[in-house]
C-alpha cells in the first residue's frame, strides 16, 4: 500500500511503508489534526470573546436646556452620568455638558443638589461631578467640535472626545426638540441633518468603532432619521409627532424632576453591572406604551452586528478585556513611517496639523493655498 | 384696469355709495352692535390657558400655617390704627422688623384741587410703610411686591394681618429669587402712587413725598391685597386699571389656576361662574360680567390699588375678599396658601410676563376675548364715519349748480375759511372753558352761591357744558349765514375729527371708545341741518357725552344688582363727575381731558351744523 503525504493534491512523497510505520503516521496524522483543531477552538472562543471590537469607552452626555423649568433635563443627563460611571466608565472618558444652572440656582429650595426621584431620595449631583461644558459653553458649535475633534489647541483635554477607531461612544441627548431638530439652550437649534453628517465625518476620521445615540426629546426619532454611517444604533423617547412626557414633580421643590423614559431607562440601568450579559433587545424594550405614553424608536439597520449579540456594557460601561498570555510576541521590528503619498482622504488635514502644527482655526478659515496643495495633494 | 382707476366702474361705485349710504351705514351699526354682544357668547369665547412656560402648572405644596395668627395681628393692627387715629407706623415699622424685614417709611402729602367727599378737606397727608423681604442668594434685580391698604375704619384689617403673617412665612424659605416687597399704603390710591413715583423716581403728578431710603430691583408683579372679615366665600379679581389699561391675562390665569388648585371659589367683576351658557339666562349673565367689566375699563379710573402699577408696566391685579351668605367659608389659612402658591410660582418668573395677552375683554373669569376677536365692533362703528365722510367728499366734488332768478347757472361758491374755522375754534374753546374753570372758579361759585367746593366745581361743569349748546350763535354773529356747502364741509371735517379721535381712544381704551362710538356715531352720521329741529336737539342731547354719563350711572348700578332710585343716581351723577376730575388732577387719569377737551368740542361741532342755518 502506498501512503502518501499531499499538499493540496500534490503527492510530496509516498513511501511503501510496514504496518509500524503506518501506525506511527496515523498517530503522527491525528495528533497534527487534534493541534490544528484545538488550536481553532482556542481561536473560535477568542473570537467570541473579542467579538465587540472595541477598546475603549466613551460618553458623551449633553443636556441642551437651561431656566429653573428644565429642571428635568438636567436630572435626565446627571442620572445617565451617574450609571455610566457607576458602570466603569471614567470622568476623564465622559464629556458631560450641562448648562449648570439648577443646583446653584436661587429658586431651589435644597442648594447644590439635583434630585431625580421625589421626596428627595437620590441626589444625582454630588460632590464628584465633573462638568466639561457649562453654562453658555453648551452651544451647536462646540457640540460638533467636540463630535469631529476640530477643537482649537488650547482645549484642555477634559473637553476633548479623544477617541480613536477602537472606541465605542454612547451619546446621550436631551432636552426640547422637534421634528428634525433640537434646540440648544433656548436660542439655537441642531438639525438632523447636521447630526448625521457629523457623525460621518467621525465616521471618515475613525474616531469611533461603534457608537449608540439615545435622545430623549420630543419627537426624538426624528433627529436619528437621517443617519448614513456604519456602525450608528439609535434610540429615542417617541416618534415624529408625539411630545415626550415628563415623569414626576416634586412639589417641595416646584418642578417636574424626570422624563419618562430616562426614568425607565434609569431603572433599567440599575439592574446592569459589569459583567451583566443583558443586550441591546432588551434595551429596546424599555419604557412601552403604556409606561411612557409616547412611542420609544430604534434604529439598527446602520449597525453591523446583530443588536441581540450586544451587550449593554459595551457602551455603557468600560469593560476591560484582559487576555492573559503565556506567550512572548517579538516587538523588534521598528514602525514603518508614514508613507509620502498616502491616499487623498480626510487624513490630510490630520498630517498637516501634525507636520505644521496650524491651528485648526487657522486651517478653517485661512489656509496659505501652496503649502496645502503641495505638501497634501501629492498624488494629484 | 383696475377697481378705481376705471372711470366708468368708479362712477358706478360712487353711485352705488351715494345711494346706498344710508341702508349700508344703518347695517353697519347693527352688525356692530350684534357683534359685540356676541362676544360674550361662550361659543365665540376662548378658554383662558397658562400661556408662560416658566409659571408652568401648579405644582408646588402650599404650607402657610398660620392663617390664626395673622388674623391675631390684624386685630393688632386695627387697635393701634384705632388708638392713632390713622397709620399706625411705629407700630408697623416694628412688627415688620421683628419679622426680618428691612423697613422703611415715606411720607407724603397732596393738596388737592378740590376736596372729595372722602377726604373732605384740600391736603392729604399720610405715611407709606414697606418692608423689603431680601432674597437670600440672589442679586437684588428684580422684585414682587404684596401690598394691603391702611384704611380707617374696620375695613382691611384682615388684610394687613395676612400681608404680615405671609411676610413671616416667607423670611423663613431660601427659594425666593426676587426680592419681595410688603406694603401698606395709607390713603388707597394716593399713597400708592406717592410710593411708585418715589420708586421709579418719576413726578408726573405733583406731589410731595419724601424719598424711598431702600429699594428692591425691578418690580416684575405686584398683587394688592383687600380682605376685611376673618373667613370669605369667595375672592373677587380686579383687574381694570388707570386709563383702561389691563394686567397681562397670565396673572388672571395664574389666579384662577390657584383657585381651582385649593378649591376657592373665584369670581370676576363680583358675579359668580355659571356653566348654563346656552340658556338665555346664562348668556345674558355673560352679558353682565362682560358689561360691568366694559364700563369699568371706560372710566378710566384704578378699580383697585393695582391700578397705578400697570403704567410702570407692571402685572398687577387687586385680590378682594368677599364674605357673603354662603355656607362654604374658606378661611386665612387657605387664603395665605393661595398667595404663597401665586408667590412661588412668580418667583419662577424670568422675565416679565408678556406670553398673554394686554387687551383682552372676560366674560368669565375662565374666559376670554382677545383684541383681534373685539375690535371689529368697533371698526364696522368707525365704517359709517368713513362712509359718511366719503359721501360727503362726492357731493362736494360734483356740487348741485343753482340757477338764479336770471336763468343763470351759478355755482355755488365754497365757503370761506372764516366759516368753518369760527365753530372750530368756538367748540374748542368752549371745550378749554369745560376743562379749566370749573375748579379755577370754585372759590367764585362757593362766595356766590351756597354750594360746597366739591358741588361747585361739577355744577361749573355742568353749567359750562349745557351753556356751549348756544355757542352756534356765535359763528352766525360772525360770519353771517351758513352756506350748502358750508356745513358739508364743516361735517366733512367734523366727521372725519370724530372717526380719528374715536379710533386713538379705542386703541388705547377699547370700551371708552365703544361707548363713545355707539353714541356719537349715529348723530355724525345722520345730522344736517334739514333735518327736524326740535326732535334731532333732543336726540342730540340724549346721545350726548353728559348723558351717556347719566345713562351709564344707572346701568352701571342696574347691573352691579344694587339699582338706585332717580335722587341716588343724579347725586351719583355729580359724584362720578367729580371723581373724574380729581383722578385726572391726582394720577393722570386721562378721561376728564378727552372728554372736555376732544370729544365735547366735536359733539358741539355736530350742534352747530345741526343750527347751521
Amino acid at each position: 500500500m502506498l501512503l502518501c503525504l499531499t499538499d493540496g493534491g500534490i503527492a510530496l512523497f509516498c513511501v511503501n511503508p510496514t504496518s509500524w510505520q503506518i501506525i506511527v503516521f496515523i498517530y503522527i496524522y491525528i495528533y497534527i489534526y487534534i493541534y490544528i483543531y484545538m488550536g481553532n477552538v482556542h481561536s473560535d472562543k477568542a473570537g467570541q470573546f473579542f467579538n465587540s471590537g472595541h477598546t475603549n469607552n466613551w460618553a458623551v452626555l449633553v443636556c441642551t436646556s437651561r431656566f429653573w423649568f428644565n429642571y428635568r433635563h438636567v436630572a435626565n443627563t446627571l442620572s445617565v452620568y451617574r450609571s455610566v460611571k457607576r458602570l466603569g466608565i471614567p470622568d476623564s472618558r465622559i464629556v458631560l455638558m450641562l448648562a449648570d444652572d439648577m443646583a446653584c440656582n436661587h429658586r431651589n429650595p435644597k442648594p447644590a443638589t439635583v434630585f431625580s426621584h421625589k421626596n428627595m431620595e437620590l441626589n444625582v449631583y454630588g460632590d464628584d461631578v465633573e462638568v466639561d461644558y457649562r453654562g453658555y459653553e453648551v452651544t451647536v458649535e462646540n457640540f460638533l467640535r467636540v463630535l469631529t475633534g476640530r477643537l482649537p489647541a488650547s482645549t484642555p483635554r477634559s473637553k476633548r472626545l479623544l477617541s480613536d477607531d477602537r472606541s465605542n461612544i454612547l451619546i446621550y441627548l436631551t432636552g426640547h426638540g422637534g421634528n428634525g431638530f433640537l434646540k440648544f439652550q433656548d436660542s439655537e437649534e441642531i438639525s438632523n441633518v447636521e447630526l448625521a453628517d457629523a457623525f460621518e465625518q467621525m465616521w471618515q476620521k475613525r474616531r469611533y468603532n461603534e457608537l449608540l445615540f439615545i435622545i430623549d426629546t420630543c419627537q426624538g426619532a426624528s433627529m436619528y432619521e437621517r443617519f448614513y454611517s456604519p456602525n450608528l444604533m439609535a434610540l429615542a423617547s417617541s416618534q415624529v409627532g408625539e411630545d415626550s412626557l415628563s415623569h414626576q414633580p416634586d412639589l417641595a421643590i416646584g418642578v417636574h424632576l424626570m422624563d419618562r423614559y430616562t426614568f425607565y431607562l434609569l431603572e433599567f440601568l440599575e439592574d446592569i453591572h459589569p459583567s451583566s450579559t443583558t443586550n441591546m433587545n432588551q434595551l429596546f424594550k424599555v419604557c412601552p406604551k403604556s409606561q411612557c405614553v409616547s412611542t420609544p424608536g430604534h434604529r439598527t439597520d446602520l449597525f453591523l452586528r446583530d443588536p441581540g449579540r450586544v451587550l449593554i456594557t459595551d457602551f455603557f460601561g468600560s469593560v476591560r478585556k484582559v487576555e492573559i498570555t503565556m506567550e512572548t510576541i517579538n516587538l523588534s521590528s521598528p514602525m514603518e513611517p508614514l508613507p509620502e503619498r498616502i491616499n487623498c482622504t480626510v487624513h490630510i488635514l490630520y498630517m498637516c496639523i501634525n507636520k505644521h502644527i496650524i491651528p485648526t482655526a487657522i486651517i478653517m478659515y485661512y489656509v496659505p493655498r501652496q503649502k496645502l496643495l503641495r505638501d497634501v495633494f501629492p498624488c494629484t | 384696469m383696475g377697481l378705481l382707476s376705471d372711470p366708468n366702474r368708479r362712477r358706478a361705485l360712487i353711485g352705488m355709495l351715494t345711494r346706498l349710504n344710508a341702508p349700508i351705514c344703518m347695517i353697519c351699526y347693527m352688525a356692530g352692535v350684534a357683534w359685540f354682544m356676541g362676544l360674550a357668547f361662550e361659543p365665540f369665547t376662548l378658554r383662558t390657558y397658562m400661556s408662560e412656560n416658566a409659571m408652568g402648572s401648579t405644582m408646588v405644596e402650599e404650607r402657610f400655617p398660620a392663617g390664626e395668627r395673622a388674623l391675631a395681628t390684624g386685630r393688632e393692627f386695627a387697635a393701634h390704627k384705632k388708638k392713632t387715629g390713622g397709620m399706625p407706623v411705629d407700630w408697623l415699622v416694628r412688627t415688620m422688623q421683628a419679622r426680618g424685614l428691612e423697613v422703611y417709611t415715606q411720607r407724603f402729602s397732596r393738596k388737592l384741587p378740590f376736596p372729595d367727599e372722602d377726604k373732605e378737606r384740600y391736603m392729604v397727608k399720610g405715611t407709606n410703610v414697606y418692608g423689603i423681604l431680601r432674597a437670600p442668594r440672589a442679586p437684588r434685580t428684580e422684585a414682587l411686591v404684596l401690598s394691603a391698604p391702611c384704611s380707617p375704619g374696620n375695613e382691611n384689617n384682615q388684610a394687613v394681618g395676612i400681608l404680615l403673617g405671609l411676610a413671616q412665612y416667607f423670611r423663613s424659605q431660601i427659594y425666593w429669587a426676587k426680592d419681595i416687597i410688603f406694603l401698606v399704603n395709607e390713603h388707597d390710591l394716593i399713597g400708592m402712587q406717592a410710593w411708585l413715583e418715589g420708586y421709579h423716581h418719576t413726578n408726573t403728578t405733583g406731589m410731595d413725598w419724601s424719598p424711598l431710603q431702600g429699594r428692591g430691583g425691578s418690580i416684575q408683579a405686584a398683587l394688592s391685597l383687600e380682605l376685611s372679615s376673618d373667613v370669605v366665600t369667595s375672592l373677587d379679581l380686579v383687574l381694570e386699571g388707570l386709563n383702561g389699561q389691563l394686567p397681562n391675562l397670565d396673572l388672571a390665569n395664574l389666579f384662577y389656576a390657584f383657585c381651582q388648585k385649593i378649591g376657592v371659589l373665584c369670581t370676576t367683576q363680583g358675579k359668580l361662574p355659571r356653566n348654563d351658557w346656552d340658556t338665555t339666562s346664562g348668556y345674558s349673565h355673560a352679558v353682565q360680567t362682560m358689561m360691568l367689566m366694559v364700563l369699568k375699563q371706560a372710566s378710566s379710573r384704578p378699580w383697585g390699588d393695582h391700578g397705578l402699577f400697570l403704567r410702570y408696566h407692571i402685572e398687577a391685579a387687586s385680590i378682594k375678599g368677599v364674605n357673603s351668605f354662603r355656607p362654604y367659608k374658606t378661611d386665612a389659612t387657605t387664603v395665605g396658601r393661595l398667595l404663597e402658591g401665586m408667590y412661588r410660582k412668580l418667583n419662577n418668573l424670568l422675565e416679565r410676563l408678556h406670553q398673554s395677552y394686554f387687551f383682552y375683554l372676560m366674560p368669565s373669569l375662565t374666559r376670554f376675548v382677545s383684541i383681534g376677536y373685539y375690535m371689529p365692533a368697533f371698526g364696522l362703528l368707525a365704517l359709517i364715519l368713513l362712509l359718511r365722510a366719503l359721501d360727503l367728499w362726492v357731493q362736494l366734488s360734483s356740487p348741485p349748480t343753482r340757477t338764479t332768478e336770471d336763468g343763470v347757472e351759478v355755482v355755488p361758491a365754497s365757503p370761506g375759511v372764516l366759516s368753518i374755522l369760527t365753530p372750530l375754534v368756538i367748540s374748542h374753546l368752549t371745550g378749554v372753558a369745560l376743562y379749566t374753570l370749573p375748579v379755577l372758579s370754585q372759590e367764585l361759585a362757593v362766595e356766590h352761591f351756597p354750594v360746597s367746593e366739591t358741588e361747585a366745581v361739577v355744577l361749573t361743569a355742568i353749567a359750562i357744558y349745557t351753556g356751549g349748546t348756544r355757542s352756534h350763535d356765535t359763528h352766525r354773529l360772525l360770519a353771517g349765514e351758513g352756506t350748502e356747502q358750508g356745513w358739508k364741509v364743516l361735517k366733512l371735517v367734523a366727521v372725519l375729527y370724530l372717526a380719528v379721535l374715536l379710533g386713538c381712544t379705542a386703541l388705547i381704551n377699547f370700551s371708552l371708545g365703544f361707548i363713545l362710538a355707539l353714541t356719537l356715531v349715529p348723530l355724525a352720521a345722520f345730522i344736517t341741518p334739514h333735518v327736524p329741529k326740535t326732535l334731532s336737539a333732543v336726540v342730540m342731547v340724549i346721545l350726548s357725552p353728559g348723558l351717556t354719563l347719566l345713562f351709564a350711572v344707572f346701568f352701571f348700578q342696574e347691573l352691579q344688582e344694587t339699582p338706585v332710585t332717580l335722587q341716588e343716581g343724579w347725586m351719583l351723577y355729580l359724584s362720578v363727575i367729580s371723581q373724574g376730575i380729581l383722578d385726572h388732577a391726582l394720577y393722570g387719569s386721562l378721561l376728564y381731558p378727552l372728554a372736555a377737551l376732544l370729544v365735547y368740542p366735536c359733539w358741539l361741532l355736530f350742534w352747530n351744523i345741526l343750527f347751521w342755518k
